[in-house]
């Protein structure tokens, strides 16, 4: 693990790519103390005399948005939707995703073939249409678009864990533990698992640019978090008709959703390549 | 190859047979009441009982199954509950322009990602090879309806070299075109980065550096034409990644495809539409994967036999 580490800090766009998802998730974090203003907040000088949103200036950084809210204020709000939902998601499905992975590997038989097979089924299913349908079926809010997201998103995970799985069942110090009489789930928990921690952590981050992608997605088609609550892909949704005159209310929400995808994949990248050198420079 | 084939084929049929029963389960198990839905407001409950008795829906699910899977045999997917026209006329008549759509997207997504891929890998591990796969993270990474509406803000608003959306001349599809095959071009020039590094490591190519081939006629001649069918077979895998773009890239450009159709049913919760979509798009997906996996045995005996 620390040969891994030493690896990964050599990695000058991964460890940049850190520093980036530390930053921004400390200003969600503290969020409420750095805002100037107050992100619902609709200033009656927020809007232009004809009543069109106002450019960045001095007074609202980044601008402000069609309801005359601090744009800036708005975006670290934001932040906080993005990264909670696509953190949430992810952890969730990354769960799915390897326990179906992992028991399919071990446990294999009709069990596993059942698994494997609902995988390739779910492969199959455009993950953003289904998403689309649940969403547009349940009511959304916060915790039901963490759980759509990651119901369509665990199937990656789940593959790359019954491959690894797969190829660690035929070690001997797995056959050691079956003979010694240890039951499936106590193998797959005390002696497989551990094992595939370093492909969970590589899952856990690159999964999180796509949960974070889906989010801002949904929310764009007005399916993700509703608003008044701030969220990236909604603050765009809601000026999509004055992004012409006001493109700042498309470029900012984006350039913020793009460095964070951005910065999850070169770190999720890198980690793979520090912890598997043998997948070096390969996909 | 003959049980290859048929092999794959069964597997596609039996993924396509478990993509219905999904749509099925999302179509009949909502809380929505689909009778209801197509009665509209102000149907007495004797409209509704007798559109419910028409559609089957007072049967067991078993049986509304096997209905609505015959029913899809006939290529009929229901009706729309909003605009009581059959989804799929609806769909077929909006097929085309995202057919159009998909094979300008693929242009794109050749010309940027099959280059920067090859070029890639002929750099690996080098600073050019560096900055090409951050790039290509770049545009995985890049929302894909914030890359169009800034696309249409440059170069339609501000520059007016292109319309600023709808369908008709050839200059309506450049944009959203460009949008999908940036985007995707990110997933495929890694891809195709990764396959030419294999086919760079094989030993004809040790063979043919140490005759003393120049290294671009290696790469240009001896690599890639024995990497490129496989490389553009990729194209069908990445169909997943144009079913859900579609979606997106036809909402900002007000193109007329099915991913407007489905675009415009999300904001009605016109379910039946959505499905057809999903359904369509399903297929396209493992139609794909299919010659894909055709393509990639026709070079690669050990795939049929592995």
């Amino acid at each position: 693990m620390s040969e891994a580490w030493r690896r990964f800090k050599k990695d000058k766009v991964a460890v940049a790519g850190a520093m980036v998802i530390a930053a921004i998730s400390m200003a969600a974090a503290f969020a409420p103390f750095i805002v100037p203003y107050d992100p619902y907040m609709q200033f009656f000088e927020g809007l232009t005399l004809q009543g069109a949103p106002r450019p960045p200036d001095g007074e609202f950084w980044l601008g402000t948005d069609t309801l005359g809210r601090d744009l800036f204020s708005r975006l670290l709000y934001g932040a906080r939707t993005s990264l909670i939902i696509g953190i949430a998601a992810n952890a969730a499905a990354v769960c799915i995703g390897t326990a179906f992975g992992a028991t399919a590997g071990y446990v294999g038989g009709w069990v596993g073939i059942a698994i494997m097979r609902f995988t390739d089924l779910m492969m199959a299913f455009p993950a953003l249409l289904l998403a689309i349908a649940l969403a547009a079926i349940l009511k959304p809010s916060l915790w039901i678009v963490v759980m759509v997201i990651a119901l369509v998103n665990w199937v990656q995970t789940s593959r790359v864990m019954y491959t690894q799985t797969r190829s660690l069942v035929e070690r001997d110090f797995i056959e050691a533990a079956r003979a010694l009489g240890a039951a499936w789930p106590r193998i797959l928990l005390v002696h497989i698992l551990p094992h595939l921690v370093p492909h969970i952590l590589v899952w856990a981050t690159l999964g999180i640019s796509v949960t974070v992608l889906l989010e801002a997605t949904l929310s764009f088609l007005g399916i993700g978090v509703q608003p008044p609550t701030a969220s990236w892909g909604g603050i765009i949704n809601e000026s999509q008709s004055y992004f012409l005159t006001a493109p700042w209310l498309v470029f900012f929400p984006g350039v913020s959703i793009l460095v964070v995808a951005l910065a999850f994949n070169v770190v999720g990248d890198g980690l793979r390549d520090a912890l598997d050198p043998t997948q070096r420079g390969r996909e | 190859m003959f049980r290859f084939l048929a092999g794959r084929l069964f597997q596609s049929a039996f993924i396509l047979l478990g993509v219905t029963i999904i749509t099925f389960g999302l179509l009949y198990l909502i809380p929505v009441d689909p009778a209801r839905m197509i009665a509209g407001r102000s149907a007495t409950p004797q409209t509704v009982e007798s559109i419910r008795h028409q559609l089957g829906l007072d049967r067991s699910i078993p049986v509304q199954y096997a209905r609505y899977l015959g029913n899809l045999m006939q290529g009929d997917m229901g009706r729309s509950y909003v605009q009581k026209a059959r989804v799929s006329e609806l769909i077929a008549s909006r097929l085309p322009a995202t057919l159009q759509l998909m094979a300008a997207a693929i242009f794109f997504e050749l010309l940027i990602g099959l280059p920067a891929g090859i070029f890639a890998a002929t750099r690996r591990n080098r600073p050019s090879d560096k900055a090409v796969m951050v790039f290509s993270f770049v545009g995985v990474s890049a929302p894909q309806f914030v890359v169009g509406l800034l696309l249409i803000y440059v170069f339609a608003y501000q520059l007016e070299l292109f319309p600023l959306g709808g369908y008709g001349t050839i200059w309506h599809v450049v944009l959203p075109a460009l949008t999908l095959g940036v985007t995707i071009a990110g997933w495929y020039s890694r891809m195709s980065r990764s396959s030419m590094v294999d086919v760079l490591r094989q030993d004809y190519i040790r063979t043919a550096r140490a005759k003393g081939v120049t290294e671009s006629r290696v790469v240009l001649v001896h690599g890639l034409r024995n990497a490129i069918l496989p490389i553009v077979a990729m194209i069908g895998i990445d169909i997943g990644l144009y079913a859900q773009g579609i979606v997106v890239v036809e909402a900002v450009f007000g193109w007329p495809g099915i991913g407007q159709l489905a675009w415009l049913a999300i904001q009605r919760i016109d379910i039946p539409i959505i499905m057809g979509v999903t359904l369509v798009a399903a297929v396209g997906i493992v139609i794909g994967n299919l010659l894909a996996d055709i393509a990639t045995s026709l070079i690669d005996p050990r795939v049929r036999h592995g």
